[in-house]
């Protein structure tokens, strides 16, 4: 555990998933350095399940955040977590760093299905969110961001999200928003008044030979084939509710 | 260098296909987010700091002379839209084919060559200033003024705006466009250095979103 | 990057005769003329008349919908994959004149996905009358007016009807009923055209399209031979 350094807390937390020698899907890593916890939950399937447990609200700024999980060849590993991540202005104005680093083998699934990420008026967090899948991996992965609480005005959010497969980019796209991103971001080329922005990212083999049709969900959210095998879903919505209706629909006509 | 090989290669009357394309903005007046000269120059801001950015790091980036092949990969993770997509290789191939004719070089055909139905358009357009002996700030300056040129010049179409209002909000954008243009060639040169994945990405959800629902309308005037 | 080269020759150069590999590209020819002058129905009677005859395939370009290619693939005058309609912005005849890209592009592509062709009908959006086809687009065009437009169009001139390789006055039937005087509006386009032909039609008649397409076959024949030369 590093200890909070007057420039903010580092931390880290770490998940491993492999498959045993009988196909269930074991965790010889899972461990969090505070305020990040890790906590295995009763799973449904087949499939090893984790919740992120935030032990305060954060990142504030200064922070710097790392989340890593790493999916072994025919491992299946979902990860949630317990409550919105909510970036919140440090004492110093300092930015706060989030990274999350994810790695998907052959034959392994992951599933990584977050509470969104709420940017708090006065904050300031750079997000980076990068998935190297094999070929034959597959991953579902979700990125929900909320400018601002109920009625606020939301901080600066920076959030790039890169995904490789095979070595190859397949996503590579980063949205900044907020007060001090450049012009035009709340306008009607990029978030025009939205309030919520998200991503359903699906790689699947089938998607090489089979890829899904380009498909409009509402009148601001689209499902769209990556150059690759995977599809990216991109919604836009009033709230943080309506989205993750949006996006849940989406997931389950795909899945 | 020549200063005029640049005016060339921004003249908007360049037949390289850009008249049949409104840059997402034919999108955005149908949706009413476009009604008029500040509207549109709001869009237009935020198409250029976003696709805009990314274009002209794309197209200084081939200027200086970065494997195209790589660059064409960045530009299509770089666009998840299908549409978006198919419309840059669309322009890329008439780009690449205007200017095989008037800068000929080997690295135009050779690009040809590799992609027969088109490279995205702005590793076209770096190509192209290479070849006309032009700079990779050069080549970000066009491509960002391009970048914004297009959907101000459709939108005095679609809604019959006064074409000096329109022209006007260009004018408003030119720091911005220096801007741009000046991280771009920044960004081409560090990929030129570190590799193409350093290039910048920005996106801009609502013009990814409105391209997939426009590609599926029975009537429009413009094909993006 | 190592990028082949293979291609040495500049072959982007649009009016060139040949495609990349050397052989000769199929004859090209342009119809334009005002909206609703009978374009597409002389294109859809062309197709009907010569697609047995020689291999054929059709660019349109709509101003702001599908609607001349759909009619052509709805009336089945060709199968579907030799019909492609290119997108305008709203400018037909900028794609047909100033930026060629895309119709040649839509050319090409015809001829590499259901090639060899022999003959390329690409037809314009209706726009007005000074609209004509650039030579590095086709080979030859045709012109098309309709005696309902007014019996005065062949007197005005234009670009369309003085320089057309052939000039189409389309819907002689009509004549009676719109008061157009068909002996003027020839008179007209001899001292507009010289000798430069025109052809008048009616695709309700006997004679239906087939003096265009007879003029469409001489067109052929001349290209072809310049290959065999």
């Amino acid at each position: 555990m590093s200890p909070a350094s007057p420039a903010g807390v580092h931390a880290r937390a770490r998940i491993g998933a492999r498959a045993d020698r009988y196909g269930r899907t074991v965790l010889p890593v899972l461990e969090g350095e505070a305020p990040l916890a890790l906590r295995r939950t009763r799973a449904t399937g087949p499939a090893a399940q984790v919740t992120l447990v935030g032990a305060m609200s954060g990142p504030l700024g200064g922070d710097r955040l790392v989340v890593e999980a790493d999916v072994g060849a025919g491992a299946r590993l979902g990860v949630g977590s317990a409550a919105a991540t909510i970036a919140l202005p440090g004492q110093d104005g300092a930015a706060a760093h989030y990274d999350v680093r994810l790695t998907v083998a052959s034959y392994a699934e992951l599933r990584w299905l977050p509470e969104q990420l709420i940017s708090v008026r006065g904050s300031e967090l750079r997000v980076t969110t990068r998935a190297d899948v094999e070929e034959g991996g597959c991953l579902v992965l979700r990125e929900e961001q909320v400018l601002g609480r109920a009625g606020e005005d939301p901080g600066l959010l920076r959030s790039r999200l890169t995904v490789r497969v095979a070595g190859r980019p397949l996503l590579d796209q980063e949205l900044t928003c907020g007060p001090g991103a450049p012009g035009g971001w709340d306008g009607p080329a990029v978030l025009g008044g939205h309030r919520a922005v998200g991503q359903l990212v699906l790689i699947h083999p089938r998607f090489a030979q089979e890829p899904p049709a380009a498909t409009m969900l509402t009148d601001h959210a689209a499902l769209t084939p990556l150059p690759g095998p995977g599809a990216l879903i991109t919604a836009l919505s009033p709230n943080a509710l309506h989205l993750r209706h949006t996006l849940d629909e989406a997931l389950h006509r795909l899945t | 260098m020549s200063r005029a090989a640049l005016l060339v290669l921004a003249d908007g009357r360049l037949p390289a296909g850009g008249h049949a394309h409104s840059g997402g903005a034919e999108a955005a007046v149908k949706a009413g987010r476009i009604t008029g000269a500040r509207s549109l120059e709001d869009f237009c801001r935020g198409r250029l700091h976003t696709t805009g950015a990314v274009s002209a790091a794309l197209a200084g980036a081939a200027a200086l002379g970065v494997d195209p092949v790589a660059l064409d990969e960045a530009a299509d993770a770089r666009t998840p839209s299908a549409a978006l997509r198919t419309a840059a290789r669309k322009l890329g191939r008439q780009l690449l084919r205007a200017a095989r004719v008037a800068w000929p070089s080997p690295e135009l055909d050779a690009l040809a060559a590799r992609f027969p139905k088109g490279a995205h358009q702005p590793v076209v357009l770096g190509t192209a200033a290479r070849a006309a002996g032009l700079d990779a700030e050069d080549a970000a300056h066009c491509t960002a003024y391009e970048n914004v040129s297009g959907p101000a010049t459709a939108v005095v179409r679609l809604l019959s705006l006064d074409p000096f209002e329109a022209t006007a909000v260009l004018a408003r954008l030119a720091p911005d466009m220096d801007t741009v243009a000046r991280q771009a060639a920044e960004a081409a040169r560090r990929a030129w250095d570190e590799g193409t994945d350093t290039l910048p990405a920005a996106s801009a959800p609502l013009l990814e979103v409105g391209a997939e629902g426009h590609a599926g309308w029975d009537v429009r005037l413009f094909a993006s | 990057m190592h990028l082949d080269h293979t291609h040495d020759e500049a072959a982007a150069v649009s009016a060139d005769a040949h495609r990349p590999d050397g052989t000769r590209r199929a004859l090209r020819i342009g119809l334009g003329g005002p909206v609703g002058s009978g374009k597409t129905a002389t294109v859809a009677a062309l197709c009907r008349l010569l697609r047995d005859e020689m291999s054929l395939a059709v660019v349109t370009n709509d101003i702001y919908t599908r609607e001349d290619a759909e009619f052509l693939l709805r009336e089945a005058v060709l199968p579907p994959e030799r019909i492609t309609a290119v997108e305008t912005g709203a400018c037909p005849h900028t794609a047909i004149r100033d930026d060629i890209s895309a119709n040649l592009e839509a050319v090409e592509d015809l001829e590499d996905e259901v090639g060899p062709l022999d003959l390329v009908l690409v037809e314009s959006g209706g726009d007005n009358l000074t609209a004509t086809f650039s030579r590095g687009l086709v080979d030859a065009q045709i012109f098309v007016i309709d005696v309902a437009g007014g019996d005065d169009i062949p007197r005005k001139g234009g670009p369309g009807v003085t320089t057309a390789d052939l000039l189409v006055v389309n819907k002689t039937d009509l004549a009676p009923y719109v008061g157009s005087d068909l002996a003027r509006m020839a008179a007209d386009a001899k001292a507009q055209r010289a000798e430069l032909p025109v052809v008048f039609q009616s695709l309700r008649s006997e004679e239906h399209v087939s003096a265009v397409a007879r003029w469409v076959r001489e067109q052929h024949a001349a290209w072809a031979g310049a290959a065999a030369k």
